[in-house]
């Protein structure tokens, strides 16, 4: 076991990781805090003190209901569509077939894409309303007048943009989760008489229950942050999210109070959320 | 046990594995072709891809117009810097949260102690403020003292934690939203709150850390700090104890116990952990977004120029994009097995 002298050692080494990490938590939180209870836009010198008038205009703000929804349904869709494929995905991967490898690198790609590449050449090579390669697809058929994505569904292109992203995240993992299953479960439910279905139902999800939580919690936590890809497609008008609120509130009506304020409701969120995710994470942990 | 399976259902899953592995590869390998055309070319390429002419010339265009070597050399320098701070904090403290846990917080916090806690920080700043000949009707002399009245009890507190609440407190630092941090950081960065225009006894006026290395490679190390910790904890607890204690009988100093032994058995761990925090720097956006723009803009933000209505010309666009990609992509594809547990903060291995 550890001695008394490596113990106060790893107490003294631990210090810097602790002391920057609690500055990087606490000293912008209670700037926020300080800032949002002033009157401060960077545009004027008319500064004080005005209490919760920021939180007020934040929560009144027209724009401020709209991107809490879109914030919700990018997230809930998003998750659908990446857990559901994630699954269907890791069980086919799973399989033993001709080039895995190489299978497996193609699909796993879009997830080390930087966001802003993967919104500019969606939005342009692939949904632009006449030369995209949706546009050709849906020409070929016969169709007329092609579907132009960011104008006519901008929450519902971000989404795609966003699943396409991190539809390999939740492979990865899944696959990662259903590789340690025990391939002697397989024979035993088999001797039973169990069919692919059954197997499925009751000896492979029980298993990917744990990993489909984490997998949710952690998207949850990246997908509540999503920013470049709404920005670099100019879709902020109409499919915003909260954090696009924060950053249009400071970078174009230059307002510092309500901006705090706004971060600090998407603080309060992120932290419910995180609540969760810490206590999933923290069972399995033995220090 | 590996069972007999029939050719057909072997053939059927590899036919329909390399059918949805390709359609999600498709916006990639559609990009490099789209790079490799010449404008007028790109802009009709669902027709004709094969019969139009290749060409290289858009990787030339890309670095004459808009400086792809200057791009790229701030985001090597970005991530390379922060990944070394970042394992500087990192390595002693994965090796002291496995090694030398602590099982019993050391202080036991009470209301009590709190309130005391409290009021003795308060006391002495207000004796520092005397000192200092503050003015009291200051207000950076206030927010300062606020600051440092509400941050000094909640960083004793996170310091007197036991081992396995101190990782997962860092953990839940990492769920801090950017959008909450955003307006403080950018007030410090350019210097422009209330609180730090005017602090009287240093002079800040050349403080600007916009658009600088100086900003950007600690927030970046910051940003991804819990993540290397984590990793690198889960990677050093499957080191059995039992090698280490064997080298302490014979009598190693704890030194060499650490770089003879310790050190070389991680170093797998070690790289895996370099490789995630590397992709997670290079594709990192929020605050290369918010946070440059001239001098230490990385490649997220030369590729979001071209989001531009000017700037929209396909060719230029997909090869300054592929130019981005492609060192990020081919480390992703040698460490995609070892990223599994950094990304779970080791939940899945």
């Amino acid at each position: 076991m550890a001695t008394t002298h490596s113990q106060r050692l790893g107490r003294w080494v631990l210090a810097p990781s602790l002391a920057v990490l609690s500055g990087w938590a606490f000293v912008p939180l209670v700037i926020a805090i300080y800032f949002s209870f002033l009157r401060y836009n960077l545009q004027s010198d008319n500064t004080g003190w005005i209490g919760l008038n920021n939180f007020y205009y934040f929560f009144t703000d027209p724009y401020f209901l709209k991107n809490l929804i879109n914030t919700v349904l990018l997230v809930s869709f998003t998750l659908a569509t990446t857990v559901i494929g994630g699954v269907f995905l890791a069980l086919l991967l799973d399989q033993p077939f001709w080039g895995r490898g190489v299978v497996r690198i193609l699909m796993i790609s879009p997830f080390f894409i930087m966001p802003t590449v993967s919104s500019l050449v969606w939005k342009n090579l692939i949904m632009h309303p006449v030369f995209g390669l949706f546009a050709a697809i849906q020409t070929y058929f016969g169709v007329l007048q092609p579907l132009d994505w960011f104008a006519s569904a901008p929450l519902l292109s971000v989404t795609i943009i966003v699943s396409w992203q991190w539809l390999p995240y939740a492979t990865l993992i899944l696959l990662t989760a259903l590789q340690s299953l025990d391939e002697e479960q397989k024979d035993a439910s088999e001797m039973d008489g169990a069919g692919p279905i059954a197997y499925f139902r009751y000896i492979v999800l029980p298993h990917l229950a744990r990993p489909i939580a984490v997998v949710v919690l952690i998207e949850t936590i990246f997908l509540l942050n999503i920013f470049a890809e709404i920005k670099v497609t100019s879709a902020g008008g109409f499919a915003g999210n909260l954090t696009y609120l924060v950053f249009s509130d400071l970078n174009d009506s230059n307002d510092i109070g309500e901006a705090a304020a706004g971060g600090l409701v998407a603080v309060v969120l992120a932290n419910l959320i995180s609540y969760f995710l810490v206590r999933v994470v923290g069972k399995n942990l033995e220090a | 046990m590996a069972r007999k399976q029939p050719v057909v259902r072997t053939l059927f899953v590899t036919v329909l594995a390399w059918i949805v592995g390709l359609i999600m590869f498709f916006p990639i390998f559609w990009t490099a072709v789209a790079a490799l055309k010449t404008e007028s070319d790109a802009y009709t390429l669902p027709l004709n891809w094969l019969s139009t002419p290749w060409t290289l010339e858009n990787f030339g265009i890309v670095q004459d117009r808009s400086n792809y070597a200057l791009y790229i050399r701030n985001t090597v320098v970005i991530a390379f810097l922060s990944t070394i701070l970042g394992l500087c904090f990192a390595v002693p403290a994965a090796w002291s949260m496995a090694f030398a846990p602590v099982k019993e917080p050391s202080i036991s916090w009470s209301g009590k102690r709190w309130l005391a806690t409290i009021f003795l920080t308060a006391f002495v700043v207000g004796l520092g403020l005397y000192a200092l000949n503050w003015d009291l009707t200051n207000r950076a002399a206030l927010g300062l003292g606020a600051l440092i009245i509400t941050t000094v009890p909640l960083t004793l507190w996170v310091f007197s934690r036991n081992t396995t609440d101190a990782l997962l407190w860092m953990l839940s630092t990492k769920m801090m939203p950017p959008a909450g941090a955003l307006i403080p950081i950018y007030l410090i960065f350019t210097r422009n709150g209330l609180v730090f225009k005017d602090w009287g006894w240093i002079d800040l006026t050349e403080w600007n850390l916009m658009d600088s290395f100086w900003g950007m490679v600690p927030l970046m190390m910051l940003l991804n700090l819990p993540i290397i910790i984590w990793m690198l904890f889960t990677y050093f607890k499957e080191i059995p104890d039992e090698i280490l204690e064997a080298s302490r009988m014979d009598g190693a100093s704890l030194w060499n116990e650490i770089t003879k032994i310790l050190l070389p058995m991680a170093v797998p761990g070690i790289v895996s952990t370099c490789l995630l925090n590397l992709i997670l720097a290079w594709n990192e956006a929020f605050w290369s977004l918010n946070l440059t723009n001239r001098y230490a803009a990385p490649l997220s933000f030369m590729i979001s120029e071209y989001s531009s209505p000017e700037g929209q010309f396909w060719a230029k666009l997909s090869a300054a994009s592929l130019m981005a990609i492609v060192p990020i992509l081919i480390i992703g594809w040698f460490s995609q097995r070892q990223l599994v547990r950094g990304l779970t903060f080791g939940a899945v291995k």
